[in-house]
């Protein structure tokens, strides 16, 4: 009984993308879509691939790590430096952006591995500030990286273009603060759809499955979990690369979103990590699908409010608590449930008149 | 419980999703697609017909910080291009057709450029006066090269900013400014024991240094010192200051903004360190930071392409005051020679507000290249095909707290 209901409550998280993912298809073709609502696809996707990753950390895991941004820093350089510098070895677009896909994910989940094995040790708001550290750090690192390339190979340099020494055939690829200009736009809402899937594929399956149970136990009762031979550290580890990979994956789709990437504070710095938490909050913290949803309502909500003008972000301020306060004040618990008694008498009270 | 919720927020994305889409089917049947021309051009005629009998209006849009810590740009865009645009439609028009204008915050950021983009193409822009900041420009560019819609920057001094062929800017490239910058110095042997400080962490700043090293050398310019800061440390400059001293520099070029630059003249007058401090048009503005001894300032050489006290744009300051209740700064100006331009091109190009955004941009790319205009950063300003500027860059000085130009 209890594993139909899992496949219950999974399937109806897959039916709400691919339901909306048809949504989409439809308006499309009866021409309902804006241009606005048709750019936004891919960074909905995205970002709802953050937030379900970062929910695998938070929620499933019950570390808090502020620090997510910085893998998906870390997977948008590694994807877009592979698009731009195989552009002659793999001609096909489309491969090329599967190939960074795969890329990006292994390169984070790798950083993810490494950072995981001293900083996993901490815990709570120790980890929190480690994590921190590490977003702040690898956005630095690659804001005084230059790396060019010309026909003998590639080219190193912390300090200026000019210091690559390269010759007249070189190409800089990563300019330092300014990043990797030119990648091309590959991400389509399709492949982001589809990445999505994936990654709540692999997130449920995760949770519903033996390592799942093992690693919600530890996060219940870590003692426990120790005395009855749960191996702890590779557990976490597990999770946290895991979740850190699914970041690289979603840094990828950003990379290749737009024709230019750089590491600054507002994309890849701690503003993002915790706007990306707060998709998890609000979701809930545990719930894929809640997370899911909220990326996707906090994302389209303040592009829809652009009507409004200077007050837009007042606005989404002020509906985000609201939102917040309903969602998980117990008063408004409280209420909800009152109110869900109330209609289940009247249906009850309407099936007994109708008998 | 937990299911309630799922429904009440998948409700409300259904409901958003739906809402947006509802929206804009009202839009859609306004204008649009290439598809349906006919019915597009017919209800806008209508739409049209009863405020400016003339023969409508073109659709301008302007994307740009308006909120967050670059907003004093896109603010001042905005500004110039609505200054502009009213001056335009109350001397008649482009063409007989008025502009009609519509801006959009991108929050300095990339993907909110884009989101903004796409509004202002819901509400069928014609011709776009932006991004003001770099990043977002290149986002945007690539975006409009894609559907071929005229663009114009007025701030955009990334190279890759003006890349792609739709693209025109007012201002000059990054590189650009730094030649500039160590032509006018050899020329005027200024010095030629050169420092540099510069923000290593802007590529507006070391876009600028790097042209200038590799010109430096051609002017006989030897450079002595080359201290790098970044956004986190740009609160105290002695070490840097030092180095140059110790080197005996002769001048100190700052290609940074203004406020770095106003700490650096207070700590270098602190040392007794007296060289020519050199800027280029990011120290515009020096005049007005809050608690700066504007005597300081004395003394200091700055490229940049407009003045408010100069005699040309007289009448725009005035205007703007007027208007806004602060002095306008190059921002300000650039985007109202943006919009001057696209008028001079319009009329070379003959458009007319019936044309979808793509013949306009075909239209609008010949006539860039064969129109001249007296502007309020430059006199005689043209383009090229690739959408950059040719005008002489002004070089001014502060002489008793106002800009002298030279």
């Amino acid at each position: 009984m209890n594993k139909n209901k899992v496949r219950m409550r999974n399937g109806i998280t897959y039916g709400i993308v691919v339901g909306c993912w048809i949504l989409v298809q439809i308006m499309d073709q009866t021409g309902h879509m804006t241009s606005l609502l048709k750019g936004i696809l891919v960074p909905l996707c995205m970002y709802s691939i953050l937030a379900i990753s970062l929910n695998l950390t938070v929620g499933i895991l019950g570390e808090l790590s502020l620090g997510h941004a910085g893998f998906m820093c870390v997977g948008a350089f590694a994807g877009a430096f592979f698009t731009k510098c195989m552009e002659n070895t793999f001609p096909n677009l489309q491969l090329r952006f599967f190939l960074a896909i795969l890329i990006g994910a292994a390169v984070a989940g790798v950083c993810g591995i490494l950072i995981g094995i001293p900083v996993l040790r901490l815990k709570g708001d120790y980890l929190a500030i480690v994590t921190l550290a590490f977003g702040e750090i690898i956005k630095n690192l690659i804001n005084v990286m230059y790396i060019g390339l010309d026909k003998s190979g590639f080219h190193f340099s912390i300090k200026d273009t000019m210091s690559l020494g390269m010759d007249e055939t070189g190409v800089v690829i990563i300019k330092g603060a300014q990043g990797i200009t030119g990648t091309p736009k590959a991400s389509t809402f399709f492949i982001a759809v589809l990445l999505l899937l994936l990654t709540l594929f692999i997130v449920l399956n995760l949770i519903n499955s033996r390592t799942g149970r093992a690693i919600m136990s530890i996060r219940d009762n870590r003692i426990a979990a120790e005395s009855i031979g749960i191996n702890i550290t590779k557990y976490k580890l597990m999770a946290f690369s895991i979740s850190a990979a699914l970041a690289g994956v979603a840094g990828v789709l950003y990379a290749h979103n737009l024709s230019t990437l750089a590491a600054t504070p507002k994309n890849f710095g701690y503003n993002m990590s915790i706007i990306i938490l707060v998709f998890v909050v609000l979701g809930g913290l545990g719930n894929i699908r809640g997370s899911m949803i909220a990326a996707v309502v906090l994302t389209l909500l303040p592009e829809l409010l652009r009507g409004l003008n200077d007050y837009r972000m007042l606005i989404y301020a002020i509906v985000l608590i609201v939102m917040m306060l309903f969602n998980s004040s117990p008063k408004a618990i409280e209420i909800r449930s009152v109110f869900i008694e109330r209609i289940k008498k009247k249906k009850e009270a309407a099936a007994k008149e109708a008998a | 419980m937990r299911k309630f919720v799922g429904f009440g927020l998948a409700a409300v994305l259904a409901f958003s999703l739906t809402a947006c889409g509802g929206g804009s089917s009202t839009d859609a049947t306004t204008a649009a697609p290439a598809a349906d021309n006919e019915t597009a051009a017919d209800n806008k005629d209508s739409e049209a017909s009863a405020p400016a009998a003339e023969g409508g209006s073109f659709k301008l849009g302007v994307i740009g910080p308006l909120t967050g810590p670059a907003a004093a740009y896109g603010i001042a865009v905005q500004n110039g291009v609505d200054l502009a645009v009213k001056e335009i439609n109350a001397a008649g028009g482009v063409n007989g057709a008025t502009l009609e204008m519509n801006s959009q915050d991108d929050e300095h950021d990339p993907e909110k450029s884009v989101n903004a983009y796409n509004t202002l193409k819901d509400w069928n822009m014609q011709m776009l006066v932006g991004a003001v900041t770099s990043k977002p420009c290149i986002a945007v560019a690539a975006e409009t090269a894609n559907d071929n819609l005229f663009q114009i920057t007025p701030s955009g001094s990334a190279v890759e900013c003006a890349a792609p062929e739709n693209v025109f800017r007012v201002c000059f490239a990054d590189p650009a400014q730094g030649t500039a910058s160590a032509q006018y110095i050899g020329d005027h042997k200024l010095g030629t024991k050169i420092a540099i400080i510069y923000d290593s962490s802007t590529e507006y700043s070391s876009g600028i240094r790097e042209a200038f090293v590799a010109e430096a050398a051609n002017h006989g310019l030897e450079i002595v010192a080359d201290e790098a800061f970044t956004a986190d440390t740009n609160t105290d400059f002695s070490v840097q200051l030092d180095k140059a001293k110790d080197a005996g520099a002769e001048l100190v070029f700052l290609p940074i903004y203004y406020q770095e630059a106003s700490v650096i003249l207070k700590q270098a007058s602190d040392k007794e360190f007296a060289p020519v401090f050199f800027g280029v048009d990011g120290m515009d503005g020096i005049l007005s930071v809050k608690n700066f001894d504007t005597s300081l300032a004395e003394g200091v050489m700055l490229l940049t392409p407009f003045s408010a006290t100069e005699e040309g744009s007289k009448a725009f300051t005035e205007a703007y005051v007027a208007a806004y209740g602060i002095e306008p700064n190059q921002f300000a100006a650039d985007a109202y020679d943006a919009v001057y331009a696209i008028k001079a091109a319009a009329e070379k190009a003959g458009i007319t507000p019936e044309m979808d955004a793509s013949a306009i941009c075909d239209a609008m790319k010949g006539a860039m290249t064969e129109i001249s205009i007296d502007g309020l950063t430059g006199e005689g300003m043209t383009w090229d095909a690739a959408g950059e500027t040719g005008k002489a860059p002004k070089a001014v000085k502060i002489v008793n707290g106002v800009y002298e130009m030279q």
